[in-house]
């Protein structure tokens, strides 16, 4: 993209028409999309519409303080995970000595928000020492946890393929969870022995199929000589919801302990080891849909290299075991995700949380492991709905001030440009409505809010959009200065405003995409924008100022460069066109190839 | 317009023409002088920062509050001397923060707010805030910059030369450092929309210099094959001929900044607005200026050092002399700066353009 490319592309020169075509098409099904998904007007931020604002308390746990340093590291973390791509426009920031504001734009979901704020997100890999079903009828209750809010699809018949996970891609081999509603091939035979150690009288085990039930097997006690967890174990009941909160709070990931997880419509009760792996060493992770087992979403994850030997390591060892001691229990908060089995190790860095998540809970789940865990637990004080930090004035006032400072832009090309100021402001209406309509559909892909600073950016852009034209009139009338005819001159013209064009838009392009990569936040917001209406800018002219200007030039209005049509080569003080045909050729004086310099 | 339009044609044939690179001194000095001004400004008065980056107090009141956003607002200003944001929480209660108060400060405003809004102190409850465009952001924001500008000018230099990358960077910092000054001296609050609008004008000021600098390159392609003209007049040259088009794109680019700022600003008191329209006016400004005063000017600087463009303003120079004597006018063609071609009326074929050399009609392939 740096150089433009050699050459032409035959349908913006010769099929003016077809581009028109494409670009008008393209404008009626975002408008239409636009419509039809009831989201007219783009989504605004706090500072022009208002939110809520969800107040949070830290409190120490784990021997992590709640100081200064812990407080900015919580506000860091939770201002990724509401604001992943930077766009949303939320904003936290610390109040007093120990808690959290987060405010987050009207519109976007705040329930989701909160869940994301407020969850700590401490994961932790810890080999299973026994497991059980708890709380016979366990009410499938939303737990607070976004990793299981959703209760299993019904009818969803995903067989646990943990055994040799047949996956099309080598690299992430994990089997499949034990959470959805029919995986539970590994909570058959329970036997239970010391951890990591071949287990004795394996009971044989049904191949599962699609909606099995788990079969309780009374657990032996656990190999921990903590008897006082086993205690915990045999006493935990994790249909209550008290139990189910309590259960794995506070545990150091060094030491054995109990935890609860929820298991298709039910409740299993886990005894876990120590943590093999934690979350810190997870590099990356990523909500996909597996096309392959059917078990729906999942998140995917990559470990960093130390992360990845543990892991490696410690599936080896899992692997030896019988059940229920090669499973491998995932626990997010002290709840049990999800328990695969282990048949083999390993390698290779990456592993599978699968359950039966939903698409969001998939995502935010991602997100929360990308970035990290909060060094602090939080407790949610308020949520309450906050008005427009500037109030509605203030978007008028720039809406207003923006329409007339375009409307004398207009006045300011028709004087200059005359009957090319049409093909002008056809252009910049073809780029405010794209950009309208593209900011109105990324509110609720990619909850895209839109401050007042972007308002009066988007403004400013239309002004670089009309700087691109600009460009190009100069070279047609510099052409037909020349003594060219207007055709010719449209056609000349267009190769060097080409290539200046692109080079110019290539650097405003690197600067949004740079900063969109390396910073967070508001500028990540900016940057997005800025690269939108640069792209859109190239679009609009390439696709449509460029093409009307070939159709129009055939007019002769414009052709025989009428008095008005700002193409007169008497007042642009050039030489009225010769014959067409044969023309002196001049002495190679200037160095022109207008394609390509 | 046809005023206009001749004056572009006349531009863009030399027959008039600023002599921007013969003056560039004056604008060196007049760029020294602003630049030095501003950073005077930022060492004295320093940055007002709003609240986003230091963060400050919050007032909440009680939830029955009879008094408007607007009049909370214009009370909190009073008795701090910041800008106040001011929100209704969902309960009717009243959130108020105010940029800039250490604990002591922010006990006397409180006093002054609960005098305002007739509440008893105990009643208004103080606390607080960190920023919420906290420290990360503006590292991350800083690298991201540094990153562009490297990018950047490794782009330049390639798409064009070095001595054009170093030139638009030059102008970039310019730019950047008169807006911030402008900030500093005028005494506006710098929030998140100011540093937004910053960034804007980084991209924009680019744009304007590489419009100014591919008109450049084009016509200084085969400059050496040549004893016309010197580089510095040829780069003079295409910056007349780019000059409407410069004047257009930052009228049409201005104008709607202006509306922002004098209307929107101005009429209705929006503060906000004046933020960031202000550093958006400031640097389209300083932008287009730039392009055309200092960041061609300079790359001639650089050229004129080379051998290369040495001996062709030698020959250029002897050439003009012997033109000069052998006609016996007495046209002083001594030193570069004042010896501009003498073109006198229309030449009908501008050095600068082939025009459809080889081909049969004017036609391109």
């Amino acid at each position: 993209m740096a150089a433009p490319k050699k050459g032409r592309s035959a349908s913006a020169q010769s099929k003016p028409g077809r581009s028109l075509a494409l670009i008008l098409i393209a404008i009626v099904a975002l408008t239409g999309g636009m419509f039809a998904s009831g989201h007219t007007t783009p989504r605004l931020g706090i500072d022009l519409a208002g939110g809520t604002s969800i107040t949070l308390k830290a409190k120490a746990d784990q021997g992590s303080a709640v100081n200064k340093a812990n407080m900015d590291t919580a506000v860091d973390i939770m201002n990724r995970r509401v604001n992943g791509l930077g766009v949303s426009e939320a904003e936290v920031q610390t109040q007093g000595t120990d808690n959290i504001i987060v405010n987050i734009p009207r519109g976007t979901n705040s329930k989701e928000a909160q869940q994301q704020v407020g969850t700590t997100a401490k994961l932790y890999f810890r080999p299973v020492l026994a497991s059980e079903p708890s709380g016979a009828a366990a009410s499938p209750s939303p737990s607070g946890s976004p990793t299981s809010g959703s209760s299993p699809k019904p009818g969803s018949s995903s067989s646990p393929s943990a055994s040799s996970p047949q996956k099309a891609s080598s690299s992430s081999s994990s089997p499949s969870s034990s959470t959805s509603p029919t995986a539970s091939a590994t909570t058959q035979g329970r036997a239970v022995t010391d951890a990591l150690k071949a287990g004795s009288s394996p009971s044989p085990s049904a191949t599962p199929t699609g909606g099995s039930s788990p079969k309780p097997t009374p657990s032996a006690s656990g190999g921990t000589d903590t008897s006082k967890l086993q205690a915990a174990y045999t006493a935990l009941d994790c249909s209550k919801k008290a139990d189910r909160a309590e259960a794995g709070n506070n545990a150091k990931p060094g030491d054995p302990t109990i935890a609860c997880g929820k298991v298709g419509k039910g409740y299993y009760k886990y005894l876990l080891g120590p943590a093999g792996v934690d979350g810190t060493e997870v590099k990356k992770a990523q909500a996909v849909f597996d096309t392959q087992g059917a078990s729906g979403w999942q998140v995917q994850m990559t470990f960093n290299s130390t992360g990845a030997k543990k892991f490696a390591d410690i599936t080896g060892e899992l692997a030896k075991n019988q059940a229920p001691q090669n499973e491998f229990g995932i626990v997010l908060d002290g709840e049990v995700v999800s328990s695969p089995y282990v048949s083999t190790a390993i390698t290779g860095g990456q592993a599978e949380i699968s359950g039966s998540f939903t698409q969001q809970d998939a995502q935010s789940l991602a997100n929360m492991l990308s970035y990290g865990a909060l060094p602090l637990s939080f407790q949610e004080q308020s949520v309450t709905t906050v008005t427009a930090a500037l109030g509605g004035q203030q978007l008028h006032a720039g809406l207003l001030a923006g329409a007339i400072g375009l409307a004398l832009v207009v006045l300011y090309l028709v004087v200059y440009y005359r009957g090319l100021s049409l093909v002008a402001m056809a252009s910049l209406l073809v780029s405010a409505i794209l950009t309208y309509v593209i900011m109105s559909l990324l509110g609720p892909a990619i909850h895209f809010a839109l401050n007042l600073p972007a308002v009066c950016g988007a403004i400013v852009a239309i002004g670089i959009t009309a700087d691109s034209f600009i460009v190009y009139f100069e070279r047609i009338r510099d052409e037909i200065r020349e003594g060219r005819s207007l055709r010719p001159a449209v056609e000349r013209a267009w190769p060097r405003a080409r290539r200046t064009v692109l080079v110019s838009d290539f650097v405003s392009f690197l600067a949004a995409a740079v900063l969109f990569i390396v910073t967070v936040g508001k500028v990540q917001g900016f940057a997005f924008t800025l690269g939108l209406t640069t792209v859109l800018d190239v679009v609009v002219v390439f696709l449509f100022t460029k093409p009307l200007m070939t159709l129009l030039a055939r007019r002769t209005f414009f052709g025989n460069g009428h008095k008005w049509s700002g193409l007169d080569p008497k007042s642009l003080g050039g030489n009225p066109p010769l014959r067409r045909t044969r023309r002196p050729a001049g002495p190679a004086a200037g160095p022109v190839d207008p394609k390509e310099a | 317009m046809s005023k206009l339009g001749s004056l572009g044609a006349r531009l863009h044939r030399g027959e008039i023409s600023y002599d921007f690179i013969g003056k560039r001194k004056i604008w060196y000095g007049v760029s020294i002088l602003i630049t030095i001004t501003a950073i005077l400004g930022l060492a004295v008065r320093g940055l007002n920062m709003s609240i986003d980056f230091q963060g400050g107090a919050v007032f909440t009141t009680p939830t029955n509050m009879s008094v408007s956003v607007s009049q909370a607002e214009s009370y909190a200003k009073d008795a701090s001397g910041h800008e106040a944001v001011v929100q209704k929480l969902g309960n009717g209660s009243l959130r108020i923060q105010v940029a800039g108060l250490d604990t002591a400060k922010s006990d006397q405003v409180k006093q002054s707010l609960a005098k305002d809004l007739k509440l008893n102190p105990e009643k208004l409850a103080a606390d607080l805030v960190g920023p919420s465009w906290g420290q990360e952001i503006a590292n991350k924001a800083w690298e991201g910059l540094a990153i562009f500008m490297v990018l950047v000018v490794i782009y330049l230099a390639i798409a064009f030369e070095w001595r054009m990358a170093i030139a638009a960077l030059v102008a970039l910092i310019h730019d950047i450092t008169i807006t911030t000054g402008i900030y500093a001296l005028v005494g506006f609050e710098v929030s998140p929309g100011t540093i937004i609008g910053l960034l804007t004008i980084l991209g924009y000021s680019l744009y304007d210099t590489v419009v100014v600098f591919d008109s450049l390159k084009e016509q200084t392609k085969d400059l050496t094959k040549q004893t016309r003209f010197t580089y510095s007049e040829i780069a003079n040259r295409s910056i007349n001929g780019t000059l409407v088009r410069s004047i257009n794109t930052t009228v049409v680019a201005l104008l709607p900044v202006a509306g922002l700022l004098f209307i929107g600003g101005g009429f209705l008191g929006a503060g906000d607005l004046n933020d960031i329209s202000l550093s958006l006016f400031v640097g389209l400004a300083a932008g287009a200026y730039s392009s055309i005063f200092i960041a061609t000017p300079l790359v001639a600087d650089l050229k004129e050092r080379e051998p290369a463009m040495k001996a062709l303003t030698k020959r250029v120079m002897a050439k003009r002399a012997q033109a000069a004597s052998g006609e016996g006018l007495a046209t002083a063609g001594g030193d570069a700066e004042d010896a501009a071609p003498a073109v006198v009326g229309p030449r009908n074929q501008p050095s600068s353009r082939g025009r459809g050399r080889g081909r049969q009609t004017g036609k391109r392939r």
